[in-house]
């Protein structure tokens, strides 16, 4: 199984101290989070794609590039790409070339974004979100797979004779993810292509992770990619940790309360009932995760946000040690007590990774 | 014969509350009418007053709570409406709106619905017509023609056919019969459309709807 980290990239006041970062220390901090995450044993780290502030990540394959040179084993992600605004052309360019330099550590997640200014900004219209998803991607999926490609969608300038550079490394593409909290349309979108489903699974109550999941597999058996428990299922999740539960809960409050999702809300009790977020100890967040694969099933990979709502750069990196040295090894060998023989262990790896693991 | 579900969904905030008591009475008088006609009716009372916080936690989390849940679950699968509200500086309430808000636009597509409202006078009566009825209509409910206001001093007149100030024709209760009345018949005369689970589209139709297959 994988475990990794995704990140956001919003630039929030710490409101224990009131303090603002720089968009510039927010980014070098992300960097640092991601060499940690590295360093401390986890597998994937991923960034969202924003273009609005207080955002940072506009430009993913910059900073996952930047991370590529200064790492060697980690699988450098997204969560999500926005397939609806950014040209097809363009992701298959940008990612392939992010491929080589990283030596094939690289897959990514299509999502459609929920911001709707940036449908407007970027010439596109957000009733089209949905097919826009679908049409790009298929697009993509061509522009990976097909050395000279012919085009005419609805959305996009045609294509004749085109071909999209530099070819994915060793010719295979990048493995991809379709990322979605409730539009069945996107789980279906994963199942026709045998890609893997990615379930947000932060900020929502976990009944929508399981009905999306259990679509997902269905229709992923139903296109002949394998039995639904072969399916390639990620999660999200949000954690904070101390060694003891009410230091956890007492630090993480004040971040909780003020948080930009869901702030001035329900309170952190309740939230932590309806939702995955899990506040305290890293046995309790061992539970907690294993308790995931109840309504999932067996899954490849979980993802934690561990570096939003203002938390200090200091305490992000402490989260990322817990996890590493206390959490994850145990999940590790935890979940792979409990897989079956024939669930694959992990999403595909580019044959490059997987080499090097068998080195 | 199958059990007809009806809720009123109220949005008074007192104990007791006028606006509770005219969305009783409109379900009584609506079950009175498909009892009548043999038929099977199951009735229920969402009051919002109990769901104003989870209401609010709603808008600021994106999601509702099991409470929430429930009664929007128990609103969009009734085979009718009744709605009630009392008059807040010209309008509905806010509680009022803010649940209508969450409901998906298309969960009540076609439902029977009764529109009520209560107030201090009846100089506030129009508020079903200006109000209520433009919300409904843009959730395209099937919004019933006989609305019932009731002001404070409705519910000190007799219920005969004499009215409180003379002008609307008839009093309190027979206007709550009249449209407890038609809207049962409009209740019983529509099949239920609830279906329970969403529809999949196969991915080829998806992709033949872009005509990229």
């Amino acid at each position: 199984m994988q475990f990794g980290i995704f990140t956001v990239g919003d630039v929030t006041a710490d409101p224990t101290t009131g303090r603002t970062p720089t968009e510039h220390e927010r980014i070098k901090d992300t960097v640092a989070i991601a060499l940690k995450a590295e360093e401390v044993g986890l597998d994937v780290f991923a960034t969202g794609e924003h273009h609005n502030p207080p955002f940072v990540p506009s430009s993913p394959t910059t900073l996952l590039g930047h991370i590529a040179a200064r790492t060697e084993n980690l699988i450098l992600s997204t969560s999500t790409t926005l397939i609806t605004t950014n040209d097809p052309v363009k992701i298959a360019e940008d990612y392939a070339t992010l491929q080589h330099l990283a030596e094939g550590r690289v897959d990514l997640m299509m999502g459609r974004g929920n911001t709707g200014p940036v449908y407007p900004w970027f010439g596109q219209d957000i009733r089209q979100g949905i097919p826009l998803a679908i049409e790009n991607y298929a697009l993509l999926h061509k522009l990976w797979r097909e050395d000279v490609v012919d085009w005419e969608g609805k959305f996009r300038t045609a294509l004749q004779g085109f071909t999209s550079t530099p070819r994915p490394l060793d010719g295979v593409p990048p493995f991809v993810w379709h990322g979605s909290i409730r539009s069945p349309e996107i789980a279906e979108q994963a199942a026709y292509y045998g890609d893997g489903f990615f379930a947000n699974h932060i900020f929502w109550p976990k009944q929508h992770t399981e009905k999306m999941v259990r679509l997902y597999r269905q229709r992923y058996a139903h296109y002949g990619h394998g039995t639904p428990e072969q399916a390639i299922v990620g999660l999200g999740g949000q954690i904070f940790m101390r060694k003891n539960s009410q230091d956890a809960i007492r630090e993480f409050r004040p971040y909780f309360d003020n948080a930009p999702v869901y702030g001035h809300g329900p309170s952190l009790e309740e939230f932590s009932r309806e939702t995955p977020l899990t506040v305290g100890s890293p046995q309790e967040v061992i539970e907690r995760t294993l308790s995931f694969r109840d309504y999932v099933g067996d899954y490849q990979r979980q993802l934690f946000l561990v570096d939003h709502a203002g938390l200090p750069l200091k305490t992000v990196l402490e989260q990322l040690d817990i996890l590493g040295e206390e959490v994850v090894p145990v999940l590790r060998k935890e979940f792979a007590s409990l897989r079956p023989a024939g669930v694959p262990e992990t999403a595909p790896l580019h044959p490059s990774v997987q080499k090097k693991l068998e080195v | 014969m199958q059990t007809l579900k009806l809720v009123a969904v109220s949005a008074g905030l007192g104990t007791p509350s006028s606006t509770r008591l005219l969305a009783d009475r409109l379900l009584q008088a609506a079950r009175h009418r498909l009892t009548e006609q043999e038929y099977a009716v199951d009735v229920e009372v969402v009051e919002l007053r109990d769901l104003a916080l989870d209401i609010a936690k709603n808008f600021v989390t994106g999601f509702p709570s099991a409470a929430l849940q429930e009664a929007i679950d128990k609103v969009t699968g009734a085979d009718g409406v009744i709605a009630v509200t009392p008059v807040f500086t010209a309008s509905y309430s806010g509680l009022f709106k803010s649940f209508f808000d969450l409901i998906d636009p298309s969960a009540l597509t076609g439902t029977p619905v009764l529109i009520g409202a209560t107030g201090g006078t009846a100089r506030h009566s129009l508020v079903l017509d200006h109000a209520l009825r433009p919300l409904f209509a843009y959730l395209r409910a099937l919004t019933l023609p006989t609305a019932v206001y009731a002001a404070s001093e409705d519910w000190g007149t007799g219920g005969g056919e004499a009215a409180p100030t003379g002008f609307s024709g008839e009093g309190l209760p027979s206007r709550i019969t009249r449209a407890g009345n038609e809207f049962a018949d409009a209740v019983a005369a529509l099949p239920s459309r609830r279906t329970e689970e969403d529809e999949i589209v196969p991915f080829e139709k998806q992709l033949a709807d872009l005509r990229l297959d």
